[in-house]
């Protein structure tokens, strides 16, 4: 016999023996990747000798779940994805049918029911069940909301994405009303409601429109021009300084220091890029790098000035355009004028729409620039800058406005910072706010306000989240402190965008002009863009 | 075309421009002028030094020595090597294109065209000021400048396409928009880097006529770099040879393609059968068709010559483009010397042999 066949070539592993395959070849991985990290604890005893613990058990349990795990995606994931995708392109309901079979009515109404109920016994709860059954409830009533509200969206979906902007704008102005209007019947009087509310306007709406505003000032910057900056939290610092400053020792109102302030970051801006936009790609982001740190340093290192590490405190709150002010003690405080119930709460939702209106004006000018010839420039400069010279197009002229812009949004977005912190410090002003902020334009996807502004909200608002999930100190422990863990999942949750959407939630650009139609550019032909 | 300008008023001298990179002397000593209103072709082997004229002409480099003279027609006269960069196009109004396409690929052929129009609508815009908050003179120049953008696309065959983004075109297409956006920016001398590489036959004379009809009623005056023959003779008026960065000849297309020196540097002379090809020099279609249909030894590597390595090469640094003129590798030279010195002794043609990689006729030495 010349030919012999292989029979065991043939046979096809079924999914099952092909799942118990890669389960071990997950386990072992899994095991020599944690034995050395979960399987061993170096610590201290009393008489401070180094002693190592074995948690043979708590390897064990995560081998073991890799191990589960990977069998389950194996063997019943995988295929139910293929069939999926089979089903879809047999039925044409692409993106819908796994989708419409998640999101059914029943279900609906029994989150919608579950959600009421839980929320009107809220405070009775935990007498009935316990608090540490009372905690699951309530990640139960969040988790209800959430897939309320994620099948009004998908059954709204079509309304939505046409009308994305003016309703996202509208929830942002009804937001504030909307939490003190919730809380307020949870606890049957305006001022608990207004209260409880402090937290959501200010942890949640504030921290998250800062973000945003910062990611957008920056996205003029990485985005548009396509100049990597990775010290973009400099010139936040120097509108933070500059209101703190000015306004301790000589008294200033907000309302005069906030241009100022943005003025200043935009001189920064231009300062440094003088020196420093020749340079192009991986040179310029190590120089803005430099520049990012040397702020900092300088802040910490010249205490005559800036008080060093410890900081400018005192800073004058913003008072509502000098004709009432948020401090008990004054004469025209808002409760006093409006004859309403004191509250720290109205200081909040103030700055909430004050932050709302620097972030829309923002993402205003950013629009208007577009379309204008100097925002064309920039798009053009990221697409090719040689082309750009052969144009006409100076430069160097282009590279400074895009870093004076994006400077003078840092530093308004800095004094506004200072003013709702009362406190500066160089601590606020490190390096990893750069990245942060930058990362937010990496996963919203460079150059899309929309995008932006989504993914700052994942971002900020659900490392927030985590100090929610107090149900999980049932888990592991009272000592288990999810906050702690929020830059694993901030990684975690970027490797998974970035494989699954490499150019940001929305990888596609917006035409500034158009002779027919306004067709979105699809992102496989936009560039980074190289200094 | 201002019928009040002389039309064989020269728009562009170039005098006596050297260009060297370190020891390396891409350009030596060059001298041409390209006259108003007529097509000017820059022709040469590979690594003749071409685009390095370009890219002094366009102020991508500065020159070693030398002068380059712009002559508007309005009057105004303009030292190219003194002027920055990006003011060659701005104030002398000389635009070009590049050799690999350097179009912005992720916006539209429309806004592309738009950013042609930068320092126009910049001023217009009150420099940016003004537009931010909606002044009706910066509306006014935008609509203009679309209707321009418009203008153009249809010249170049392309406004069906203009909301799609650039680099969906293809590419022919591209070649034509970037003469189209050179063309948005009102220049009066256009410099075009090999537009017709990689074009088919078709696409090719359609280039040909875009650009008989640019130089018709533009009234802007070109200067090419091209190496397919049926582009170059059909519609140049006059045509300059370099070759290792020296010119060897300079007239109408009749005369190059006839004269033995040009003949030379594209084919060589070692070869014994293009020595009986020289001894026929009367033979005007040895270039065309030798350059039309390009065997391995001789004509120019199809990938080479059309799409000869990123333009970073040329533009982005200096070092990139490299001519090393190996002892008697000018092929040119090599005709003169023979002709001075009529028959030639084998002794002679014994130290002509040896040949470095780079002394081959054509291709493969960028």
């Amino acid at each position: 016999m010349a030919v012999t066949v292989n029979p065991e070539r043939d046979v096809v592993a079924t999914p099952m023996q092909r799942a118990l395959r890669e389960a071990l070849y997950a386990g072992a991985i899994s095991l020599g990747l944690f034995v050395l990290f979960i399987g061993l604890k170096t610590g201290q005893n009393i008489s401070n000798e180094l002693v190592l613990t074995t948690r043979w058990g708590l390897l064990v349990a995560v081998v073991v779940a890799t191990a589960i795990g990977r069998f389950l995606y194996v063997a019943y994931g995988q295929p139910f994805l293929a069939n999926q995708k089979i089903a879809d392109v047999a039925t044409g309901l692409l993106p819908a049918s796994a989708a419409s079979r998640f999101f059914q009515l029943p279900a609906f109404i029994v989150a919608v029911v579950l959600v009421v109920l839980l929320f009107a016994l809220n405070n009775s709860l935990a007498g009935w069940v316990g608090p540490g059954a009372a905690g699951y409830l309530q990640f139960l009533r969040a988790l209800s909301v959430i897939y309320v509200l994620a099948c009004v969206i998908y059954y709204f979906r079509g309304f939505i994405h046409a009308n994305f902007t003016k309703l996202g704008i509208a929830a942002l102005i009804l937001y504030p009303i909307l939490v003190v209007a919730v809380l307020s019947l949870m606890s049957w009087s305006i001022v608990g409601g207004l209260q409880g509310s402090l937290k959501w306007v200010d942890n949640y709406g504030i921290q998250i429109l800062i973000y945003v505003m910062l990611a957008w000032g920056l996205n003029i910057v990485v985005g548009l021009a396509g100049l990597l900056d990775l010290g973009y939290v400099a010139f936040y610092a120097v509108g933070a300084y500059a209101y703190a400053l000015l306004g301790t020792q000589y008294g200033l109102s907000f309302w005069i220091l906030l241009p100022a302030a943005g003025a200043m970051a935009a001189f920064w801006g231009v300062l440094l890029g003088f020196p420093v936009l020749r340079l192009r790609g991986d040179y310029l982001a190590i120089v803005t790098l430099a520049f990012g740190e040397i702020i900092r340093l300088v802040l910490i290192n010249w205490r005559e000035v800036t008080n060093g590490s410890a900081g400018i405190s005192g800073i004058p709150k913003v008072t509502f355009f000098g004709l009432m002010t948020f401090n008990v003690s004054d004469p025209n405080y808002i409760a006093k004028v409006l004859h309403i119930a004191q509250s720290s709460a109205y200081y909040k939702i103030f700055l909430y729409y004050l932050i709302l209106a620097l972030a829309l004006l923002t993402a205003f000018v950013t629009i208007r620039l577009r379309r204008m010839p100097v925002g064309r420039a920039w798009e053009a400069l990221r697409e090719d800058e040689i082309a750009c010279r052969s144009l006409g197009i100076n430069t160097t002229t282009t590279k400074l406005t895009a870093f004076a812009t994006g400077a003078m949004f840092g530093g308004f977005a800095g004094s506004f910072f200072a003013a709702r912190q009362g406190f500066v410090s160089p601590e606020s002003f490190i390096f990893l706010e750069s990245a942060i902020i930058l990362a937010i334009v990496v996963l919203g996807g460079m150059g899309s306000l929309v995008g932006i502004a989504v993914a700052a909200m994942v971002m900020i608002g659900g490392t927030e989240v985590l100090r929610e999930l107090d149900f999980l100190k049932q888990v592991f422990g009272p000592d288990f402190t999810p906050e702690l863990y929020r830059m694993l999942l901030f990684g975690m949750a970027m490797v998974i965008v970035m494989l699954w959407k490499p150019r940001g939630f929305v990888g596609t650009r917006e035409p500034t002009a158009f002779l027919k139609e306004r067709k979105a550019v699809s992102s496989s032909f936009t560039k980074e863009g190289h200094g | 075309m201002n019928a009040s300008v002389p039309m064989n008023d020269a728009i562009l001298q170039v005098e006596h421009l050297s260009m060297k990179f370190g020891g390396l002397v891409a350009i030596g000593d060059l001298s041409f002028t390209a006259k108003r209103g007529e097509i000017t072709a820059l022709i040469g082997p590979n690594g003749a030094g071409k685009t390095t004229v370009f890219n002094c002409i366009t102020g991508f480099y500065k020159p070693s020595e030398g002068m380059i003279t712009l002559n508007r027609s309005n009057g105004s006269r303009f030292l190219l090597e003194r002027l920055p960069n990006h003011e060659i196009p701005a104030r002398a109004k000389v635009a070009r294109t590049f050799q690999n396409i350097r179009l912005f690929s992720g916006m539209t052929l429309l806004e592309n065209l738009l950013v042609a129009q930068h320092n126009k609508l910049m001023k217009a815009s009150g420099y940016t000021i003004l537009g931010l908050f909606g002044f009706s003179g910066y509306r006014k120049a935008s609509a203009e400048s679309v209707e321009l953008a418009k203008h153009w696309l249809e010249k170049a065959d392309l406004v069906d396409r203009a909301d799609d983004p650039a680099g969906d075109l293809p590419y022919g297409a591209q070649r034509r928009l970037e003469i189209a956006r050179a063309m948005c920016t009102g220049p009066e001398l256009l410099c075009l880097d090999e537009p017709a590489a990689g074009l088919n036959p078709k696409e090719s004379a359609a280039l040909n006529t875009l650009l008989i009809d640019i130089k018709e009623t533009s009234g802007a005056s070109i200067l090419l770099i091209e190496h397919d023959m049926s582009v170059v003779m059909q519609i140049s008026d006059h045509v300059v040879v370099l070759e290792y960065g020296r010119k060897i000849s300079d007239g109408s297309p009749q005369s190059v393609r006839t004269d033995p020196r040009v003949i030379a540097a594209y084919l060589g002379v070692d070869d014994e059968e293009v020595e009986t090809v020289l001894t026929e020099v009367g033979d005007e279609d040895v270039i065309e068709q030798l350059d039309i249909g390009p065997d391995s030894a001789h004509g120019p590597g199809a990938s080479s010559s059309f799409m000869a390595g990123p333009v970073s090469d040329t533009v982005g640094h200096s070092t990139g483009e490299r001519i090393t003129v190996a002892k008697g590798a000018s092929k040119a030279e090599q005709v003169d010397a023979k002709s001075s010195t009529a028959p030639r002794k084998p002794s002679e043609r014994a130290t002509a042999k040896p040949k470095t990689p780079t002394a081959k006729p054509r291709g493969g030495s960028k």
